[in-house]
């Protein structure tokens, strides 16, 4: 009975608790597209870039996956400071997540386009096409969708991770959750509950989002390996 | 010693590849005229696929030069892309796009090689797709279409570059026995309209009957060229007669 009384006390938060939440689906959406982008390069250069390309492409993938996410955040927030540049905790949560995002999504496009029969680079080759225009017309089309699965796994991943922004003084939710807890300290539990229930309907429907796009481009008549349905 | 094959369309002369320590081509010769079909023969692993992809520079060789329309294809200054353009290539595994629809497959290359405008593209792939037998197959995908359609589609999609050659590779190999035929009576019809072809194929059937000339390769080199006829009922070479003889008792003389 008392709890739901903190409940309802809570609910005097939530518009703000909201507010913030929208910030980290502004990170989410920022380091999803750093991740999407320098990660389909590094998957491209991988498997494409001949031998000097693709071993730094292999490295950035190494660092950026062995670094713990919060040592990456305090690199990115603290460390330019040390050169006398002014970071602002967004911008620097959205580097050190999305490039850390995209050491990940490297991997799963890379799974995708070498999943992508050799011989269809080849008929593209053949017909003239250039390297360049073979991956953008034949390749990657292909590779975005063997990738949908893999992605929405680093989806759920990577919209959790937008709460440690709060170490680097970003007001998102947790941020923001911490500071009523701070305040009272009896309403922590009700507030966390709070908070967890925004980021099952994130994950939710995030997968769900995603598993329509999934159907919506399934080649007609072709078994996609390792196919979804939206899952949480 | 280009004198006299001037009018040849096709030229190449003297090919060596080498993998590791295999040389898989020891010097391989040959020219092709304007609207001829050769059909090349010989057992597996002697070089054949990689011959092929020599000519268009899939496969770069070591050494050796190929001409076409005495345009030097292998020489360093030539857009390569320009040149693969104008030589078609049929694979044995077909090799479609997997996520286009007939018709994307066919007009891919008009377009993005070609700059082919798109309503005309879709015009010519429409017609190239009924030329070899699939009217109404436009929109259907590689995944929908039998192992025989999908290949008489990716024999459209080397027609619709309006190429001046096509290299055919094993094109019936992949097939189940029953489809064989309506591949190479689509390959038939190209040579009775005088498309200029190499083909690699183990269809004696087809040599015999469609072939201007035929070529047996063992081991990296041709060991002997000339017309089905005289290969068939003469041949110079032992290697040639045995081989022949084995190579239709395995595959029969199935034609389309
Ligand atoms: N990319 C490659 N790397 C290494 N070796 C290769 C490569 N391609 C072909 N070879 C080798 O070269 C030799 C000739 O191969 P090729 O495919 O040209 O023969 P083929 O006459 O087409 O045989 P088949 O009738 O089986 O198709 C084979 O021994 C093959 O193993
Ligand atoms: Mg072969």
């Amino acid at each position: 009975m008392e709890f739901f009384l903190k409940l309802g006390q809570v609910g005097q938060h939530l518009p703000m608790l909201m507010r913030a939440s929208v910030v980290n689906l502004e990170l989410l959406g920022a380091l999803l597209v750093i991740g999407f982008l320098i990660g389909t390069l590094v998957a491209l250069l991988q498997v494409y870039g001949g031998r000097v390309l693709s071993t730094g492409a292999s490295v950035y993938e190494w660092v950026f996956r062995s670094i713990p996410a919060l040592v990456l955040l305090f690199l990115f927030y603290y460390g330019p400071s040390h050169f006398g540049l002014d970071i602002q905790s967004f911008l620097a949560a959205s580097l050190a997540l999305g490039f850390r995002s995209s050491a990940y999504q490297s991997q799963i496009f890379r799974g995708a386009i070498q999943a992508i029969p050799s011989g269809q680079m080849m008929a593209a080759r053949a017909l003239g096409m250039s390297k360049l225009s073979a991956i953008r017309h034949v390749i990657l089309p292909q590779a975005f969708r063997l990738a949908i699965p893999g992605w929405s796994n680093e989806y759920s991943s990577v919209v959790k991770d937008t709460t440690l922004a709060y170490a680097v003084t970003l007001n998102e939710i947790m941020r923001y959750a911490k500071t009523i807890m701070d305040r009272q300290y009896d309403l922590a539990m009700a507030t966390f509950i709070v908070v967890a229930l925004v980021f099952l309907v994130f994950t939710y429907s995030g997968n769900a989002l995603l598993g329509l796009v999934e159907r919506r481009f399934r080649i007609p008549g072709l078994q996609m390996p390792g196919a979804t349905g939206a899952v949480l | 010693m280009r004198e006299g094959t001037m009018d040849a369309l096709l030229l190449v002369e003297d090919i060596h590849k080498r993998y590791g320590k295999e040389e898989v081509l020891k010097g391989v010769s040959f020219q092709l005229q304007k609207g001829e079909t050769k059909v090349i023969i010989g057992p597996s692993g002697t070089g054949k696929s990689t011959l092929l992809r020599c000519i268009n520079r899939l496969t770069e060789p070591d050494r050796g030069r190929v001409w076409l329309e005495g345009v030097e294809v292998t020489s360093r200054k030539v857009d390569i892309n320009r040149i693969r353009a104008q030589i078609g290539f049929v694979f044995q595994d077909f090799n479609l796009f997997t996520h286009l629809a007939a018709l994307d497959n066919v007009r891919l290359g008009p377009m993005r090689v070609l700059g082919m405008r798109r309503d005309q593209a879709t015009k010519l792939a429409r017609e190239e797709l009924a030329r070899v037998g699939l009217a109404g197959k436009e929109d259907a995908f590689p995944a929908q279409l039998s192992g025989g359609q999908q290949q008489r589609v990716s024999i459209a999609r080397a027609l619709a570059m309006n190429p001046k050659l096509i290299l055919f590779d094993e094109p019936t190999s992949a097939l189940d026995p029953e489809l064989i035929g309506e591949v190479l009576e689509v390959m038939i019809q190209l040579a009775k309209d005088g498309m200029t072809m190499i083909v690699v194929t183990h269809e004696m059937g087809f040599a015999r009957s469609v072939a201007d000339e035929i070529i047996f390769m063992e081991k990296g080199v041709i060991v002997e060229q000339g017309p089905p006829a005289q290969l068939f009922s003469a041949p110079r070479h032992p290697r040639t007669a045995e081989f022949l003889s084995k190579i239709t008792e395995l595959y029969g003389e199935t034609e389309g």
